[in-house]
C-alpha cells in the first residue's frame, strides 16, 4: 500500500504541475483531510449502536445460528477459518445487510468480521487470503435493490425508474464472482511473509 | 411487485432487528445492557481507528481528481471506449467510480440530465453505478480498521472485479434494452 499511497500523491503533483493546477491541488488536500474525518464520525454513532446490538446477538447465540445456517457457501469461500468461528457470523451479517440495501449496518458488520478474521491472522499488518476475499466481495455492491440509483432516475424523470434492476443484478454478479474468482487464483502471487520464528 | 416487497423488507428490517434481538437475548437470560455496552464501546473505538487511513485514502483520491488527470485520462480513452460500447458522457464514471462514491453519483445525475435516462447512455450509467462499489473506500474502512497496511490480493482483485462490472454492464444493458 505504500507503494500506490505515494505512487497516487506524486502522479497528482506532477500531473497538476504540468496542468498548472497546483492551487486546486492544494485546496483539495485540506478539503479532502476534512472530507475523510466527516466520513469517519458520521460512522461513529451507527458503529457504536450496530456493534453494542451485535455483541448481544453473538451472546444469544444467534449470530452462531446464521453461520450454521449458510455454512456450505462460506466453508468453499473461507477454508482456512474454522467453520465455528465467530467471524463466519459477522461475514454473514454483512452479506445479508448488503444485500438488504443496509449500508448503515453493512459496515459495522462487515469490521466486525474483519476484525474476527485478524484473530487468526499470524502477521497483523498484512491481510489473510480470508481478508482480502471478504473486501474484495464488499467492493462489488451486493445490492438486491439499487435505490439510490432509482431514486435519481425517478428524479431525472425516467418512464420506468425501476427497470433497471434486472440488468443491475446480473453486472453485480458477473462482479462479485470475478471478485471471488480474482482473489482465490491471485493470492499466490501475493506471497505471505515466512511464519515468525 | 418484487421492488415494492423489498422496499417493505428494507423499512422494516432494522426495527425488527434492533426490537427482537434484545428480545431473544433477554429470554436466553443474557445480560443484555452490559454486553451491549461492551460491543458499543468496541464499535466506538473502531470508529475512531478508521480516521487516518481514511484520511490518508481520501486525501491521495482528492489530489488526484484536482490535478486534472482525470480528463487528461478520458481525452486519452474516449475514442477507444467509444468502439467498446461505452458513450463519451459514461466514461468519466468509469474513472471515478471506485475513488469517490459522491463523485460518482455527479456523473450519474449529469449523465441522466444530458442524455435522459431511458437512453442506452443513460441505463449504462445507472446499471454500472448499482453494481460496482467505492472500492478505494471499501478498503480503506475495511483494512483500516484493524490496521492492516498490506492489502495483497485484495486490491488487484477488487479492481478486477469493477472492471468486470463495466463490461458486464455494457453486455446487460445491450441485452436488456438494445
Amino acid at each position: 500500500m505504500s507503494f500506490i499511497w505515494v505512487l497516487l500523491i506524486a502522479a497528482s503533483v506532477v500531473t497538476a504541475a504540468v496542468n498548472g493546477r497546483m492551487g486546486e491541488l492544494t485546496a483539495a488536500m485540506s478539503a479532502s483531510a476534512q472530507t475523510a474525518v466527516t466520513l469517519s464520525l458520521g460512522l461513529v454513532g451507527i458503529m457504536t449502536l450496530w456493534l453494542g446490538l451485535t455483541k448481544v446477538a453473538e451472546e444469544a447465540g444467534l449470530v452462531a445460528l446464521l453461520a450454521r445456517a449458510a455454512r456450505p457457501v462460506l466453508r468453499r469461500l473461507f477454508p482456512d477459518v474454522p467453520p465455528e468461528h465467530p467471524a463466519m457470523g459477522a461475514m454473514v451479517m454483512n452479506v445479508a445487510a448488503n444485500l438488504l440495501g443496509l449500508g448503515n449496518a453493512a459496515t459495522p458488520f462487515g469490521i466486525e468480521a474483519m476484525r474476527r478474521l485478524d484473530e487468526l491472522n499470524p502477521h497483523r499488518g498484512t491481510a489473510t487470503d480470508a481478508q482480502a476475499l471478504f473486501c474484495a466481495l464488499n467492493t462489488a455492491s451486493l445490492q438486491l435493490v439499487p435505490a439510490t440509483v432509482i431514486a435519481l432516475r425517478a428524479a431525472a424523470g425516467a418512464k420506468s425508474p425501476a427497470d433497471v434492476i434486472g440488468p443491475t443484478l446480473l453486472a453485480t454478479a458477473c462482479a462479485a464472482t470475478a471478485a471471488v474468482v480474482a482473489a482465490k487464483l491471485l493470492a499466490r502471487a501475493f506471497p505471505r511473509p515466512a511464519p515468525p520464528a | 411487485m418484487l421492488r415494492h416487497a423489498l422496499e417493505i423488507v428494507s423499512a422494516w428490517a432494522v426495527p425488527l432487528l434492533l426490537a427482537g434481538i434484545p428480545l431473544y437475548a433477554l429470554a436466553r437470560k443474557v445480560r443484555v445492557y452490559p454486553v451491549f455496552l461492551d460491543g458499543a464501546r468496541q464499535g466506538f473505538e473502531t470508529a475512531v481507528r478508521i480516521i487516518p487511513p481514511l484520511v490518508a485514502i481520501v486525501v491521495a483520491l482528492g489530489m488526484l481528481r484536482a490535478s486534472g488527470a482525470m480528463e487528461a485520462a478520458a481525452g486519452g480513452l474516449a475514442s477507444v471506449t467509444a468502439t467498446l460500447g461505452i458513450p463519451a458522457p459514461v466514461l468519466p464514471m468509469i474513472l471515478v467510480r471506485p475513488l469517490s462514491g459522491g463523485a460518482a453519483l455527479g456523473v450519474v445525475g449529469e449523465v441522466l440530465r444530458s442524455e435522459g435516462p431511458d437512453s442506452y447512455a443513460g441505463r449504462l450509467v445507472s446499471v454500472m453505478a448499482g453494481s460496482t462499489e467505492t472500492t478505494f473506500y471499501v478498503l480503506a474502512v475495511y483494512m483500516g480498521a484493524i490496521g492492516v497496511t498490506r492489502y495483497r490480493q485484495a486490491l488487484p482483485a477488487a479492481l478486477l472485479a469493477d472492471l468486470v462490472g463495466f463490461t458486464a454492464s455494457v453486455l446487460v444493458v445491450r441485452a436488456f434494452f438494445g
